[in-house]
């Protein structure tokens, strides 16, 4: 099948910034790709290049065959775009909004189900600005699927959404792309690109540094895993761990001992030590790489939960 | 086509859901008419050439009317939809830029229409008042002055970083416009300087038009103010044309 989204050697800058440095990726039909990295390391600037919001400096970008720049009204007609920054006339009720967008297209789909599927129908009166955030943003994607596109851009789609609408709206993205369509997201979240896509880019000061599937990134990084549990007996002697093939260190403070090291049956290596001592523990659990260690290997920056890197 | 009819239509609603716009454009002309039409009636007097109060008001409020919808409702919706990014949210449709702003326009010239129908209704119902014109004369009049206002209200959203700068500046233009044109207090009985002073004002040139072309003036009577309101109109679209962003 060809690819539904082909990028190459983008570039755009601003007076003396560079934005975006030479990024090039495909993505395929079906696909949830998603585009990670800090604020201001180009995300949002490559995405409105790809929807024809921008227009880049230099680079070949094609959408479904189509240039945005020279093809962009037939483009639009067949993609749905989330904005970052975007807002609706105050006093537009949700079904005004819906019913106004649909006549924009050549083939709009019913917008009546696509209030039940967002869980909006009950704000079908309401006014734009009697929404709650995550409300506005199921109502924009409701408009970016008014269309029925065959690609969907969704920009920053959680940012300052609580944890439970961010759930919410992960569940959405993926009942898209079961509706046969391609989604292309930002997010500064490693959790969410980690969780929702599958292929993730991180970019950061405009170049791309990895791009894979979220596991193969993880396994690449080579990272260790380790075992934290809570030793039963004050007086723990953690000396028959270290014996143990594949462990390369083990610390303990006070009551909690955490093992780090590498092997696929690390766990079982070290249960099993645990059990020839007769040790007595509690809460034992395993934490992985997460993509946020891989971008903090690849950058050397850390990502904050409230976004931008560190 | 059909996206931007109804856009039109979603506009127009959202025009009649801001009590502000509404009142200034519909109720405030005919509060102002009912007002002076109570203290000074409508007897014609050789002070108004032989017509009456109402006579001489009725075409100079319906200049405020467009004050009302120029220089202040759609500087002020078209600055907002930049600032928070409606624009940019219609932008990203295959809607073409023409029917975004166009549809500003015909809504805007639409209400201007209708507070005039209802001014020139009130006028003519509570105080008979006189029309000696050609109605498509006057049509033709009201049209271009509302145009010109208009386009003066886009040059106002283009020139203004945010919408709070652009209702100031709406503001600024309607005030002195409105009280010093003759459109709110008849010019005949300003003083020498202040008359001097109003032709500096579009709104002076639609109220001397409009009531010229409620007498029947020929054409020819009124180049001065075709002339000024063709160059604001044509001003206004250049300038917003070069200047207008969208984001």
């Amino acid at each position: 099948m060809t690819a539904a989204i082909t990028v190459n050697d983008l570039r755009k800058t601003y007076g003396p910034l560079t934005a975006v440095d030479g990024v090039g990726f495909e993505v395929g039909p079906g696909e949830i790709f998603g585009m990670v990295g800090p604020n201001g390391a180009g995300k949002t600037t490559t995405i409105e290049c790809l929807e024809g919001m921008r227009s880049p400096d230099a680079g070949d970008i094609r959408i479904l065959g189509l240039d945005p720049r020279r093809d962009g009204y037939e483009l639009r007609e067949r993609i749905g775009v989330q904005l970052q920054q975007s807002s609706l006339p105050d006093d537009i009720k949700v079904w005004e909004a819906l019913d106004l967008f649909a006549s924009y297209y050549r083939k709009p789909a019913p917008w009546e189900p696509l209030l039940d599927e967002l869980g909006i129908a009950d704000k079908r009166e309401a006014r734009f600005s009697k929404l709650s955030g995550g409300q506005k943003q199921r109502l924009f994607i409701a408009l970016a699927l008014v269309n029925d596109p065959e690609v969907v851009f969704l920009d920053e789609l959680t940012t300052g959404l609580d944890p439970h609408a961010r759930r919410a709206m992960w569940k959405l993205v993926r009942a898209i792309r079961d509706r046969g369509k391609t989604v292309f997201l930002t997010t500064h979240y490693m959790e969410e690109a980690e969780h929702l896509c599958n292929r993730v880019l991180i970019i950061d000061r405009g170049r791309i540094v990895a791009l894979d599937t979220p596991e193969k990134l993880v396994a690449n990084l080579k990272a260790e895993t380790r075992i934290v549990f809570t030793a039963a007996e004050p007086d723990y002697d953690p000396a028959p761990l270290r014996a143990v093939a594949g462990v390369t260190r083990v610390d303990v403070a006070g009551d909690k001992v955490t093992v780090t090291g590498r092997g696929d049956r690390l766990v079982i290596l070290v249960v099993n030590a645990l059990d020839a001592q007769q040790a007595r523990f509690r809460d034992l659990r395993t934490e992985q790489p997460s993509l946020d260690d891989v971008f903090m290997a690849m950058t050397g920056d850390e990502m904050k939960p409230d976004g931008g890197a560190k | 086509m059909k996206g931007l009819v109804k856009l039109i239509w979603v506009e127009f609603k959202l025009y009649m859901r801001q009590p502000q716009a509404a009142f200034f454009t519909l109720a405030f002309p005919l509060l102002l008419l009912f007002m002076f039409g109570s203290i000074y009636g409508n007897k014609p007097t050789p002070f108004f050439g032989g017509r009456g109060m109402v006579d001489v008001s009725t075409p100079a409020y319906i200049a405020i009317i467009m004050g009302s919808t120029g220089l202040m409702s759609i500087s002020i919706v078209v600055s907002t939809y930049r600032e928070k990014g409606v624009l940019r949210r219609f932008r990203a449709t295959p809607l073409r830029p023409a029917a975004i702003l166009g549809s500003q326009v015909a809504v805007n010239y639409v209400m201007t229409l209708a507070g005039t129908l209802i001014l020139v209704a009130g006028a003519k119902l509570v105080y008979h008042m006189r029309f000696n014109g050609a109605v498509g004369a006057v049509f033709l009049g009201f049209t271009l002055s509302t145009l010109s206002f208009l386009a003066v209200g886009f040059l106002i959203a283009s020139v203004a970083r945010t919408s709070r700068v652009a209702s100031i500046l709406g503001m600024l233009f309607y005030f002195p416009n409105i009280f010093l044109s003759g459109a709110t207090v008849p010019k005949e009985i300003f003083p020498g300087a202040m008359r001097s002073f109003s032709k500096v004002l579009p709104m002076t040139h639609v109220v001397n038009l409009l009531q010229g072309l409620w007498i029947g003036n020929p054409w020819g009577k009124h180049i001065t103010e075709l002339v000024v309101l063709a160059g604001f109109l044509v001003v206004g679209v250049v300038v917003s044309a070069k200047a207008f962003r969208w984001e």
